[in-house]
C-alpha cells in the first residue's frame, strides 16, 4: 500500500537541486561519524534519511544546519557554499529545522517561540527596540499576527497560543516546533524524527501534513525517520546511512528491496 | 498547606479579574508620583534619604545585571568592574585629577576655573555608559564559547583584574606626571552634578541627588521594559533557554550575547558614575569582589529575569544595608545583652536572607511573568490527582 502511495507525486525528472552534499566526512577524535557521504535533494521533493541508531543521521543534519563543521567535503545550498557558514546565517539563507528531542524555549509561550523563529526576518535593532518607532511597532504586530496564523496552520487552537510551551502536551509541542521552523520562511525544512513518540494515527496525520506543507509553501523537506510506514508513504527519495556511510539511495520501493539495507536493519541472514 | 496556597491563588485571580484594565497603568502612575514627591516627606539630609538614594542607585545596577544574568542567562560574577569603570569615568572626566588638561564643557562657574577635565554630568554619564559597554564587550568575547560556571569564573577574574588595576593604577603613568588612578588614596574633590536652574548638589540637601538618581532609574527601567518585549529581548531569553535551538532559529550568537554584556555593563557604569559623585570620591578600595555578589543577590532575591524584581531586590538590599542594619537595628543585639553591633555581622544577615529566600520563595520576590506562569499554572485535574495520591491503586487497574 505504501509503495503505491509513494509513486503518486513523482518529482519532475529535471528537478533543480536545492541541497547538495559532496563527500562530507565528520570525525570526532578517532570516531568517524559520517564517512564520505554525498547526496542531492531535489527542489520541492520530500527526501528521507534513514538508518539504524548511530548511523550518523543527526550528525549529518547538524552539519547541514551549521552546528557542526564537516571535517571534509562541501555542502551547497543552491549555488551557495554553506560548508563553513554559521547556523544563524544558514537559517537566513532558508534552511530551518526541528530537533529529535524537542528543543523549544520552555519559559516562553507558543506565540513567543514562533516569534523567535521570525528573528532573521525582522529588522528592529537595539535602538529600534528601545524607542519603538512606528516601523518597529508595525513589524512587532505583524510578526505576532503571523505567528498566530502559523500556529493555527499547524493545527493548534487559541487557548494554547499564549500558554507556556513547557505546559503543552507532547504532540502540541511538536506542532509548535514545526511552526517555529516555518516562521523563518525556509525553502528547505529539515525534520529530525518528527513522528517520534506519536501513535500510528498521529503519524498518519503528520504524514499528510508534510505533503500539504510541501505543496502549500513550496517547500523541500528532508526528514530523518524511523517509522518505515511514514518513510515509504511520504518520501520520493530515500537515502540510507549505516555506520556513517551511505549504503543505498533511490526510490522507496527500490531501497526497501535492497539487500544491503535489509542487512543493516535486520542483520545478515544465516 | 497546598490547599491554602491554592485558595490564596484563587483569591488573587478573583481580585485580578475585578480590577479595571487600567489598574496596572494606574499603579505605575501613582508609583511615579510617590517617587517624585517622596523627598518632601523626609528631612532633606536624613539618613533615610541617604539610604533611599543609595537604594535607587543599587536598583539601577541590579537592572543592568539582570539583563546579563536574568535575560541572557550569562552568570556574571565580575559586575563590580563596571561599577569601578563608571566611578573612574567620573573621576577622570569630572575632577582635577588630570591636572595638566584644561577641558570644560557645560559645567558650573566654579568648576570652570579649576584645572583638569570637567564635563557636564550628563556627558560623564554617557561616557561611563560607553566605556563600560566597551569593557562589557571585552569581557564578553572570551566567554562566548563558554557556558554556565565557566563564564562565572572568567567574569570573576575580570572583576578582580579591574580591581587590581584600580589599586595599582597610581603607578601607571599616563604622561605629564599624571597617573591612571589614585589607588587607595582615592580621587577626591570630584565635581558635583551641575544643571542650571536646579538647586545645588551638596550633602546638606539630598533632594537634587534623589531626583537625579530617580531620573536615571526611570530611564534604565524604560530601556529594560522596552527591550524585554522586543526582538532582542526574545533573542536573549531564547539563548538562555536553549542555545542550540536559538542559533538554529537564526539568532546570531556572538552579536546577541555581546549586546547583553554591553547594555548590562553600561547601566552598571552609569550607576557607578553616580556613586562616584555622590560619595565625592573614587577610591580603589570600594571595588571589592563582595560587591559583585551583593548585586547578584539583589537580582536573585528580586526574581531572576524580572525587571520589577530587580528594582525591588536592589532597593530592599539597599535599605537593609544602609538603613535597617546601621541606623535602625544596629544596637539591637546590645539591648539583648550581646556585645556586638549588627553592622559587624551584615554579611551573615545577607547570607541568612538568601537562604530563607531560596527555601520559601525560590522564584524571587516578584518572579518573572514567564516563571510565574510556570510555577503557578493550573495543573490538569488528572495530574493533580496523581500528585495528591502517589502510589495509590486505581490508576493502573
Amino acid at each position: 500500500m505504501s509503495a503505491a502511495e509513494a509513486a503518486t507525486p513523482p518529482a519532475p525528472p529535471a528537478a533543480v537541486t536545492i541541497l547538495r552534499a559532496e563527500h562530507i566526512t565528520k570525525t570526532f577524535g578517532g570516531l568517524v561519524a559520517v564517512n564520505d557521504v554525498s547526496f542531492d535533494v531535489p527542489q520541492h521533493a520530500i527526501v528521507s534519511l534513514i538508518g539504524p541508531n548511530g548511523a550518523g543521521k543527526t550528525t549529518l543534519f547538524n552539519m547541514l544546519t551549521g552546528l557542526y563543521r564537516p571535517t571534509e567535503g562541501r555542502i551547497l545550498l543552491g549555488e551557495r557554499d554553506i560548508t563553513r557558514a554559521r547556523p544563524d546565517v544558514i537559517t537566513k539563507y532558508g534552511v530551518a529545522r526541528t530537533f529529535q528531542n524537542i528543543r523549544l524555549f520552555g519559559a516562553m509561550t507558543a506565540v513567543e517561540n514562533v516569534m523567535v523563529g521570525h528573528h532573521a526576518q525582522m529588522r528592529a535593532g537595539l535602538f529600534g527596540s528601545i524607542f519603538r518607532p512606528p516601523r518597529v511597532r508595525r513589524e512587532e504586530l505583524q510578526t505576532r499576527e503571523h505567528a498566530r496564523e502559523l500556529l493555527a496552520y499547524v493545527g493548534l487552537r487559541e487557548p494554547v497560543f499564549d500558554r507556556l510551551v513547557s505546559q503543552l502536551p507532547y504532540g502540541d509541542q511538536r506542532r509548535v516546533e514545526i511552526a517555529r521552523a516555518l516562521a523563518s520562511q525556509p525553502a528547505l525544512l529539515l525534520l529530525d524524527e518528527p513522528t517520534a513518540g506519536m501513535n500510528p494515527n498521529e503519524s498518519q496525520v503528520l504524514t499528510e501534513f508534510m505533503r500539504t506543507l510541501r505543496d502549500d509553501l513550496k517547500l523541500t523537506i528532508l526528514l530523518i525517520e524511523h517509522d518505515m510506514k511514514v518513510v515509504m508513504g511520504v518520501s520520493e527519495r530515500v537515502t540510507v546511512l549505516d555506520y556513517g556511510k551511505k549504503i543505498a539511495e533511490g526510490e522507496p520501493a527500490v531501497v526497501r528491496a535492497d539487500p544491503g539495507v535489509i542487512e543493516a536493519y535486520l542483520g545478515k541472514q544465516a | 498547606m497546598s490547599e491554602l496556597r491554592a485558595r490564596l491563588q484563587g483569591w488573587r485571580a478573583a481580585v485580578q479579574k475585578r480590577l479595571p484594565p487600567w489598574s496596572s497603568r494606574g499603579l505605575a502612575v501613582s508609583l511615579l508620583v510617590i517617587g517624585i514627591i517622596l523627598p518632601f516627606l523626609f528631612t532633606s539630609s536624613s539618613a533615610f534619604m541617604n539610604a533611599t538614594i543609595i537604594a535607587l542607585a543599587y536598583a539601577v545596577m541590579s537592572l543592568g545585571l539582570n539583563i546579563v544574568v536574568g535575560f541572557a542567562g550569562l552568570l556574571d560574577l565580575g559586575y563590580v568592574a563596571f561599577y569601578a569603570l563608571g566611578a573612574y569615568s567620573l573621576g577622570w572626566f569630572g575632577s582635577g585629577f588630570f591636572f595638566k588638561a584644561h577641558i570644560h564643557v557645560l559645567v558650573s562657574s566654579v568648576a570652570r576655573t579649576l584645572p583638569g577635565v570637567h564635563l557636564n554630568f550628563i556627558l560623564i554619564l554617557i561616557a561611563a555608559g560607553l566605556i563600560c559597554a566597551g569593557a562589557g564587550v571585552v569581557i564578553g568575547l572570551p566567554t562566548l564559547r563558554l557556558r554556565g560556571d565557566y563564564i562565572a569564573i572568567v567574569t570573576l577574574a575580570f572583576g578582580e583584574i579591574i580591581g587590581d588595576v584600580a589599586v595599582n593604577g597610581q603607578s601607571v603613568h599616563v604622561g605629564g606626571g599624571m597617573t591612571l588612578t589614585a589607588g587607595n588614596l582615592g580621587i577626591s574633590a570630584v565635581d558635583s552634578p551641575y544643571f542650571p536652574g536646579i538647586g545645588s548638589f551638596n550633602l546638606l540637601n539630598l533632594r537634587p541627588w534623589y531626583w537625579l538618581i530617580f531620573a536615571i532609574l526611570l530611564f534604565v527601567l524604560f530601556v529594560n521594559l522596552r527591550l524585554r518585549d522586543s526582538r532582542l529581548g526574545r533573542a536573549w531569553i531564547a539563548l538562555r533557554e536553549d542555545e542550540v535551538a536559538a542559533v538554529s532559529m537564526g539568532i546570531p550568537l556572538v552579536r546577541t550575547k555581546l549586546l547583553a554584556y554591553a547594555i548590562g555593563a553600561a547601566f552598571g557604569g552609569m550607576s557607578g558614575a553616580f556613586f562616584g559623585t555622590y560619595y565625592t570620591e573614587v577610591n580603589a578600595g570600594q571595588f571589592q569582589f563582595g560587591f559583585s555578589i551583593f548585586i547578584l543577590a539583589m537580582v536573585i532575591i528580586g526574581g531572576l529575569g524580572s525587571i520589577w524584581g530587580a528594582v525591588v531586590g536592589g532597593m530592599a538590599l539597599g535599605y537593609i544595608n544602609n538603613y535597617l542594619i546601621p541606623d535602625v537595628l544596629n544596637t539591637f543585639p546590645s539591648k539583648l545583652g550581646f556585645n556586638f553591633q549588627l553592622t559587624s555581622v551584615e554579611f551573615g544577615i545577607f547570607g541568612f536572607l538568601l537562604v530563607i529566600m531560596m527555601v520559601l520563595r525560590p522564584q524571587g520576590l516578584i518572579p518573572e511573568r514567564r516563571r510565574r506562569l510556570e510555577m503557578t499554572a493550573e495543573i490538569a485535574p488528572a495530574d493533580a490527582q496523581l500528585a495528591e495520591a502517589p502510589g495509590t491503586p486505581g490508576g493502573g487497574t
